[in-house]
């Protein structure tokens, strides 16, 4: 292959680096109507009376909104295909308002300095309502969180509003009870996961406006522009065909920007005034008012006989999905989903629970989407388990975990939202990852941990899964076409967020094509102009809209040689094309792309030639990887120094090596600080604590020492050239892994995220009473 | 008022408010590449160069840039395309929201610095966050950039 698998350089990287106008606010009107919301300073009230007359006298503010200029139609913001798995319990503005930052209305006016008038000037009455503001008192408390009428699941989700429930599913195999009493080896362990939040470096944005036909024009920083035209048209009932959703360049997602965000008041303010309108949010609205990851409690039990086989899992989960059911479900089914299938042999499993509605700031997709919080969860407790049989966890896994050829019948049993789909792990190269993983962290010669004097050295490791799309749901799909001087355009509704996509869907159209990346022009995610695709998330991309893109370009590759016999006229099958020139077998006839493209369009029996194609996965090939990390742990302060993450990946072909390891080395920093210190901090009020970025942490350069990313063969036969995704798999492993080696280099066992010296120090401290 | 600033090379006069800040000067005035991602001095986006010293543009007060020079990223395009190269050949971009911001970061530390050490590397950008490329690639493309440079020199 010369292009897919190659370390081709993203075809934006230049533009994007040059400062060229590219992302969503450099696109607004610079006359756009400015958009302000005013937000909830209670966890859970009721709005008694607003008194805006003031605002609205003010010089320049056009117009005030609040819940009495909306009809009540119940949506979800989630960004979800159709019918939604997450229960339509949002409205634009509603009367009661759910957690501190929740909308209560907004100022619409030309400056930001009148909109911050105005937002002063309004006063609201609330009558105050008990708030529900620890998730583990959700259920049947006496607070009622969504008590309206309107709300209702799209289909049975376990929705059970009056009991604080968005969500709830139990699936089991066999009976893990009996099975655990037939275990020699057995552990009940609790974990708790917190709140994360995406910090994507630019903020929520949209701006509107109203074209010359007359259609609502909507630039969205948006990861589901197809999602969000539907939404919009449902919530504000606004004809689909009236609206068209632009992409244009984002600058990160990780699954913040699956749902809808600003999009809906800006939408009705240029709807409603004709005007254009523009609203970003501020990073305080970013960390208050989007949402974060699913903060989770898990009860885990395991099982195995005396000589480690792993026997059974037991797993009763808790989810804090805030004030909005967003993902509610979904994420729950996948902590179980594309966990519990990385231990195949087991003799059965459950998993049950529920995802209940707080007063907090809702939670919603999150790269990893469950999995890094189940992954923490079981992969701690395997760890536990090895300790208590004496038992090397590298080894245990070997043995335990799922092997290439094989399959769970979870995979048939659970899916998003829905059941599953039953599948063979036609590639699954675990073995292989955790035994380069074990040399390349030199596991032999340093597991468990080396004294160092100040400081401890230790190891630790995890597997993990995830998946590629959501099979039979998720569709993508590419049109391409060729131009004269035989050059291609591209059009996915696959949508670039930064993560290299429109790089990697050319170069899988440029290799079926034989052509080079200067030849295929990528244009991606407009609603009027590319073809249908459900959006960036699900780890769907590569896998999904990369077997729409091939499909495509082998189509349009026939099209084209039928064409050159027509034109040769000769039959079909003695043309051949290499990707430069047509040929006529035992012939000299022979035309070159860009005259043949040349001829189509200007002179010979003229035609356009484009197809378009589409894919739906009848499975979803998890791609595979093992962590190990590597710290240095200071004995007195506990002060954590990461000196290796080694991370060894199955993701089938890499279609491009080096935005694959991008992907990764991105995701287990993510991950990283995740287990470290990222933690959404709430007041005993349910105020935000962290709700700018000197509060909240990301990693920073002085934190990363070495990531060492590598890739193992492998070909995934349904894949466009082999692949698999690659988008979320890293982000699994690190707390598990690190969690693992603390307790390597310690003895400590850290039951709750993130794992900060503090913490360490306090359970050490009571380990010793 | 009235502030006069040499941007990118050329003299130019801009109307601000008093209280205004730099980010939203420019971008009202169509310096586009200086963006915003957050509230409070602590993400390294809006960087900008003040009479070649990397700052952010967020919490400068237009008035106080009154007869000082400014740089964003449209002024150093043949730079920013090659340090881009850089990050090309490295798989080191991502989103590219930060990238801009980057260029310029990185073109003051040439200038000041144009043999910096991975360590060093890291010191002078610890400002410029990025939450997409987990920051190894970036630095072996960084070092790339100041190799050539300094071959070049």
């Amino acid at each position: 292959m010369k292009i897919v698998n190659n370390k081709i350089p993203s075809v934006d990287g230049v533009g994007i680096m040059k400062g060229r106008k590219a992302f969503t606010d450099d696109y607004a009107d610079k006359d756009s109507l400015i958009i302000k919301v005013l937000r909830s300073p209670y966890p859970f009230a009721r709005i008694k009376q607003i008194d805006d007359s003031k605002a609205k006298a003010l010089d320049g503010i056009e117009m005030v909104l609040t819940y009495k200029d909306f009809k009540r139609i119940p949506f979800t913001r989630a960004g979800q295909g159709y019918p939604e798995p997450s229960p339509r319990d949002k409205f634009v503005l509603d009367e009661y308002v759910r957690y501190i930052g929740d909308e209560v209305c907004a100022v619409v006016g030309t400056s930001e300095t009148i909109c911050a008038k105005a937002l002063d000037l309004i006063t609201v009455e609330y009558e105050k309502l008990e708030p529900v503001l620890d998730f583990e008192k959700a259920i049947d408390n006496k607070s009622i969180i969504h008590d309206e009428p309107e709300a209702k699941q799209m289909f049975e989700i376990g929705f059970k509003p009056k009991k604080n429930i968005a969500a709830s599913y139990k699936m089991h195999i066999g009976d893990v009870e009996i099975s655990l009493s037939e275990c020699k080896y057995t552990i009940r362990e609790t974990f708790y996961t917190q709140a994360q939040a995406h910090v994507m470096l630019e903020p929520h944005a949209v701006n509107t406006h109203i074209d010359y036909q007359e259609r609502l024009i909507i630039y969205s920083s948006t990861q589901t522009p197809f999602h969000i035209r539907r939404i919009i048209s449902q919530a504000l009932e606004i004809p689909l065909s009236k609206i068209r959703v632009i992409k244009p360049r984002v600058g990160g997602g990780f699954g913040g920007k699956q749902a809808i965000h600003g999009e809906m008041l800006a939408a009705y303010v240029t709807y409603k005034t004709g005007k254009p309108a523009k609203l970003v949010y501020t990073r305080r609205e970013v960390f208050e008012s989007s949402y974060s990851r699913h903060p989770m409690k898990f009860e885990m039990a395991l099982g195995a006989d005396e000589n480690g086989k792993l026997k059974a899992i037991d797993c009763n989960v808790l989810s804090d999905t805030g004030a909005y059911g967003e993902h509610a479900l979904t994420v729950f089914m996948v902590a179980g989903s594309k966990v519990l299938p990385l231990y195949n042999k087991v003799d059965s499993v459950r998993f049950y629970g529920d995802v209940v509605y707080t007063n907090h700031t809702p939670a919603g997709a999150y790269r990893g989407y469950g999995a890094i919080q189940g992954n923490y969860a079981l992969e701690s407790a395997v760890d536990i388990l090895c300790h208590k049989m004496n038992m090397d966890p590298t080894e245990f896994r070997k043995k335990n975990m799922m092997k290439e050829g094989e399959t769970s019948p979870i995979f048939a049993i659970m899916g998003e939202g829905t059941e599953g789909t039953p599948m063979n792990m036609d590639t699954c190269k675990l073995q292989e990852c955790v035994e380069r993983g074990m040399d390349l962290i030199d596991w032999k010669n340093k597991y468990p941990s080396k004294d160092l004097g100040d400081k401890i050295k230790a190891v630790g490791m995890a597997i993990a899964m995830q998946g590629s799309g959501i099979p039979l749901i998720d569709m993508g799909s590419a049109t391409i076409k060729l131009n004269d001087d035989g050059f291609y355009n591209l059009m996915v509704g696959a949508t670039e967020i930064g993560q290299g996509s429109d790089t990697a869907l050319s170069q899988i159209a440029a290799e079926e094509l034989m052509t080079t990346m200067d030849k295929v022009i990528i244009y991606s995610s407009d609603t009027d102009l590319t073809p249908f695709d459900v959006g960036a998330y699900a780890s769907s991309t590569t896998f999904v809209s990369g077997n729409a893109v091939f499909k495509a370009a082998r189509k349009l590759k026939e099209t084209m040689i039928e064409e050159a016999a027509r034109i040769f006229d000769v039959e079909v099958e003695k043309v051949t094309f290499d990707g430069k020139t047509f040929k006529v077998e035992s012939s000299d006839k022979e035309i070159s792309l860009v005259d043949f493209s040349n001829e189509i369009t200007y002179s010979e029996a003229q035609k356009q030639l484009q197809v378009t194609s589409s894919y739906v996965g009848p499975k979803s090939p998890p791609p595979f990887m093992a962590g190990f990390i590597e710290i240095d742990i200071d004995k007195e302060t506990a002060e954590i120094d990461i000196i290796d993450y080694v991370s060894v990946v199955d993701c089938g072909t890499t279609i491009n090596p080096m935005l694959a390891k991008g992907q990764v080395d991105g995701a287990i920093v993510q991950g990283l600080g995740m287990a470290m210190f990222e933690d959404v901090k709430l007041a005993k009020n349910g105020k935000l604590i962290s709700g700018d970025m000197l509060n909240y942490k990301i990693p920073t350069r002085l934190d990363i020492n070495k990531l060492t990313t590598i890739f193992v063969d492998s070909y995934e036969e349904s894949g466009p050239f082999g692949a698999k995704s690659v988008g979320e798999i890293g982000i699994d492993t690190p707390p598990a892994a690190l969690a693992n080696a603390i307790e390597n280099a310690l003895g400590v066992r850290m039951n709750s995220l993130p794992i900060t010296p503090e913490k360490i120090l306090q359970k050490l401290k009571e380990n010793k009473k | 008022m009235k502030i006069n600033i040499k941007i990118n090379g050329q003299n130019k006069t801009f109307e601000v408010e008093p209280g205004e800040f730099m980010l939203d000067v420019l971008r009202r005035n169509n310096y586009l590449s200086v963006r915003r991602g957050c509230d409070n001095i602590s993400c390294g986006v809006c960087t900008i160069l003040l009479d070649n010293k990397p700052v952010p543009s967020c919490s400068l007060l237009a008035a106080k840039a009154n007869n000082h020079e400014i740089t964003t990223v449209e002024g150093i395009q043949v730079e920013a395309e090659k340090l881009a190269k850089c990050f090309g050949e490295f798989g080191a971009d991502q989103c590219g929201f930060c990238n801009p911001s980057m260029a310029l970061t990185v073109y003051s530390l040439k200038q000041e610095n144009v043999n910096a050490t991975e360590e060093e590397i890291k010191a002078y950008l610890v400002g410029n966050l990025c939450r997409c490329t987990g920051y190894v690639s970036q630095h072996q493309a960084i070092k790339k950039y100041l190799g050539d440079s300094n071959e070049n020199s």
